[in-house]
């Protein structure tokens, strides 16, 4: 294997690692925050407690969280060379947010949260906890906008002086910062979040009724737990819509894919599973109209004119146009010094042909297309395994309220298994956007085999065992430490 | 605001980043006496919690400095780190490590046991330092490495910043200067944390400790850097001419610092403030250095980058092709993205404020171990 897919592999490893802890320090954070807001309110000794068992989960998460966070950072440049000096001006004013705004807030405020209980009042202390859920968010929310405008390069300029993408105006800077694919990711993501930090709560909690534990803490657990879930669950759906549309809009490849979609048209049908199909849906899902064109992957290819009598050209197309734009490009580099004319000439061919650009590196129209199979089961999975999680969360909420929920043990087997499947879920969330828009690193700007660094294929191979290892021990330790904490259980809890 | 004001303005906060982050690895110095035989198993785990309410704060640091050199200084970060891949792959590793080790250390089921991890929190200590000064050292040591943007252009090799060497980084090693100001650092840090835990722990035993520590690191840390700054100061530096030419030029560090009073001035002050805190620390009984040679040390380093990129001086060069080398002017983002990020920078000091009010209210009261709140 070559260097790009190893440098891919190690990426997409690291990232999905990553994605295992920053779910549960979303959700987590809020569920922690609601029960010590309980305890400062209500005064009542109980909920300290409660909320001081969940810190001790979400500790021992959060460390490799912020591990995992600093080594994706860093693979930007060590095996994206290209990439991160094509991107850098587009993400630094987002990335200089997320650092002053959310990185020193988190850690400052996550400090004072573990070792603070003695150390500082009350109401600091509370205010301490839900910074550190705040700050995460908002880190969220800056790093997003970066992924979201890999899928959407909104408010760019190629520049052929720097050759990189730059932001020039105020406009472009809001036009970032705003764009709808972010903001509905974010909105994804860290509702998605919730959905995992409440399913978590629940499951564990599930855990102690059936052992006929700590009931009280249990059942309280399970009904913050429950709401911080369900509340998770409808965003997440209204979010997925969104995201949906966006796809349709701005990465149609991918929205065909997650269907395996190869013709389209109007009135399009939506597949369940393959042969069980809803006539229309898809045109609805993805255009919010029953009779909305949705393009097929062949419609993609060989090009197409949507109901609104738009035209896209077809890959060929694009591709020669990407190859005059990169031909321009040299041509003007190698002229701009010596023929100012000639140079002249050459950028205004760039400029004419510079949004297809990334489609001159492509060497055949078929590299466009993603791994369908991979998108499309992903899709399903998510989909699915969101559904039932969202029932779930459902029923032992309500199991919770009516303070009958140790009785329904069939209930509580199906929340503790569904542990492990609310983080396959969003594993197969993140595989649909990430694996969908290959192979792009950023839309039609950069393909994945120019966004490299000029690395051996042996070293980045040598690296990537590393942290496979890495990974799984850190991964076995933190299961290891929380099972041991689960079964310890929470410290003196008054039992009615 | 011109282009050159605020690429000018971006290196002053990428040499304070860089001071902060240095002054703040007193975490990685202090965490060496994990493996200190003089100092029973509680004391150690005393100081394994001193550094354990601040290292997010180092931590953070580090992941701020990396990000605000992407953001500002873009072909910096894609020619060092996709160039020089071993060393911040090694530097990575030890700090992932280190972030997971206060978590582990101590909750019996961590596989490895509770000595492994105070290894990892050492091996840190170590190499943390080490390799970021080595790295700072390069700044005047040069690297191999070529950059040519209109490579994108070319199908069978795109990549813009290629390196020379199969070392990946590694080749610095091999670069006496450089290497001679990671291991001034190394012993810095290590003074620093001494100094710091004197402050933070309330231990006579301890006390003592860290001051004969100090006496004995003092020496090596004065010889290598102040062997190090005299080469630097009769070497031959990377200048730039007015047309963006690279050249070499003797002296060309001396020049700097004579031409520039306010560096010059800057380095004298911060040297100082780090003697007068590590006479304090080693040599009376107060137990306030920290307060003296932690700025001092800031004050250094940004002397150093200020030393490394002003006055018309290329502050990552390649020592293959002197004309690849980077300069403040053709390594920066553009001017409106370092404008945005100017205004974004104005909330700084809000920032440090709010830290500061946390560490004062915590460190009101020591870590209460018995309750649990603690590593």
């Amino acid at each position: 294997m070559d260097v790009i897919l190893w440098s891919r592999l190690q990426f997409a490893m690291t990232a999905a690692y990553h994605w295992l802890f920053v779910p549960l320090t979303l959700g987590l954070a809020l569920v922690m925050a609601v029960m010590e807001t309980l305890y400062v309110v209500k005064k009542d000794e109980f909920w300290k407690k409660t909320a001081q068992f969940w810190m001790k989960i979400f500790a021992v998460n959060f460390a490799v969280g912020i591990a995992t966070g600093l080594i994706l950072e860093f693979e930007f440049g060590t095996n994206w060379s290209n990439y991160s000096w094509f991107v850098g001006d587009m993400f630094g004013a987002p990335l200089a947010i997320e650092g002053i705004l959310a990185f020193f807030m988190e850690a400052t405020f996550f400090a004072v949260m573990f070792f603070g209980w003695n150390r500082v009042s009350k109401k600091f202390h509370l205010a301490s906890t839900w910074l550190t859920g705040i700050g995460a968010t908002i880190s969220a929310y800056w790093i997003l906008v970066a992924n979201g405008w890999m899928q959407n390069p909104v408010g760019t300029t190629f520049n052929p002086e720097t050759v990189r993408s730059e932001m020039a105006t105020a406009a472009a800077f809001w036009e970032v910062i705003t764009n709808p694919v972010a903001v509905s990711k974010f909105f994804h993501s860290v509702t998605s979040g919730w959905v995992t930090g409440g399913m978590f709560v629940v499951g564990v909690s599930a855990w102690y009724l059936l052992r006929g534990r700590s009931r009280k803490f249990a059942l309280k657990s399970a009904l913050v737990g429950g709401i911080v879930g369900l509340v998770g669950s409808a965003a997440v759906m209204l979010s997925g819509d969104s995201s949906g549309v966006h796809a349709a809009e701005f990465q149609p490849m991918k929205l065909a894919a997650a269907e395996g979609l190869y013709d389209g048209g109007n009135g399009v049908a939506f597949t369940v599973v393959p042969g069980i199909k809803v006539p229309k849906m898809l045109s609805i899902l993805a255009t919010h109209k029953v009779d909305g064109f949705v393009p097929g992957i062949n419609d993609i290819l060989n090009g197409y004119t949507d109901s609104d009598g738009a035209t896209e050209p077809s890959v060929a197309e694009k591709m020669e146009k990407g190859r005059a734009a990169l031909d321009a490009l040299a041509l003007y580099r190698s002229l701009k010094d010596t023929d100012p004319v000639a140079a002249a000439e050459a950028r205004f061919v760039l400029d004419q042909n510079v949004r297809y650009m990334g489609y001159g590196h492509l060497e055949k129209p078929q590299d466009v297309v993603p791994p369908v199979k991979v998108v499309f089961w992903a899709f399903r999975f998510m989909i699915g395994l969101g559904m039932l999680i969202a029932l779930v969360l459902l029923l032992s909420l309500w199991g919770a309220w009516k303070n009958k929920l140790d009785k329904m043990k069939w209930l509580l087997w199906v929340a503790i298994i569904c542990i492990p499947l609310v983080y396959i879920c969003g594993q197969c969330g993140w595989i649909v956007a990430e694996v969908g828009r290959q192979p792009w690193t950023i839309q039609g700007l950069l393909p994945v085999d120019v966004a490299i660094s000029s690395l051996s294929a042996g070293a980045v191979k040598t690296t990537f065992f590393v942290f496979l290892g890495v990974f799984a021990l850190f991964l076995a330790i933190e299961i290891r430490i929380m099972l041991g904490a689960i079964r310890k259980g929470p410290a003196e809890i008054e039992e009615d | 605001m011109t282009y050159e004001f605020l690429q000018t303005y971006w290196w002053c906060l990428i040499a304070l980043l860089g001071g902060l982050l240095v002054a703040l690895m007193f975490v990685q110095g202090a965490n060496l006496h994990l493996g200190n035989r003089s100092l029973s198993d509680a004391q150690r785990r005393v100081i394994l919690n001193a550094t354990g309410s601040k290292w997010e704060i180092t931590f953070t640091t580090l992941v701020t400095f990396g990000g605000a050199f992407f953001a500002s200084f873009p072909l910096f970060y894609s020619t060092s780190f996709g160039g020089a891949y071993w060393v911040w792959v090694l530097l990575l590793i030890s700090f992932v490590f280190q972030a997971v080790s206060y978590e582990f250390c101590h909750k019996k089921e961590n596989l490895l046991g509770a000595k492994a991890f105070r290894i990892a929190l050492m091996v840190n200590g170590l190499l943390a330092p080490l390799l970021v000064g080595t790295a700072v050292g390069t700044f005047f040591a040069g690297s191999p490495f070529t950059v040519d943007k209109a490579a994108i252009a070319n199908a069978a090799a795109p990549v813009i910043s290629t390196w020379g060497t199969g070392w990946h980084g590694l080749e610095a090693l091999t670069q006496p200067h450089a290497v001679m100001l990671g291991c001034a650092l190394m012993f810095l840090t290590a003074i620093l944390g001494d100094l710091y835990i004197l402050k933070n722990v309330d231990d006579e035993h301890i006390h003592a400790q860290m001051r004969r520590s100090i006496r004995v690191l003092l020496i090596p840390f004065l010889a290598l850097f102040v062997f190090w700054l005299v080469i630097l100061l009769v070497k031959k530096g990377f200048a730039v001419s007015d047309d963006g030419v690279v050249s070499l030029e003797q002296f060309k560090y001396l020049h700097n610092l004579l031409q520039m009073p306010v560096v010059l001035v800057m380095l004298l002050a911060g040297v100082l403030l780090v003697l007068l805190g590590l006479w304090k620390g080693g040599f009376t009984k107060s137990r306030n250095g920290i307060w003296l040679a932690a700025p001092g040390t800031v004050l250094v380093v940004m002397a150093v980058f200020f030393l490394a990129g002003f006055n018309n001086t290329a502050y990552y060069p390649s020592n293959t092709d002197l004309q690849s080398s980077l300069t403040l002017i053709n390594s920066s983002s553009s001017y409106f993205t370092l404008q945005v990020m100017f205004w974004v920078s104005m909330l700084i000091p809000f920032v440090v404020a709010y830290i500061a009010y946390a560490w004062r209210a915590m460190d009101r009261t020591k870590p209460d171990l018995e309750n649990g709140a603690g590593y």
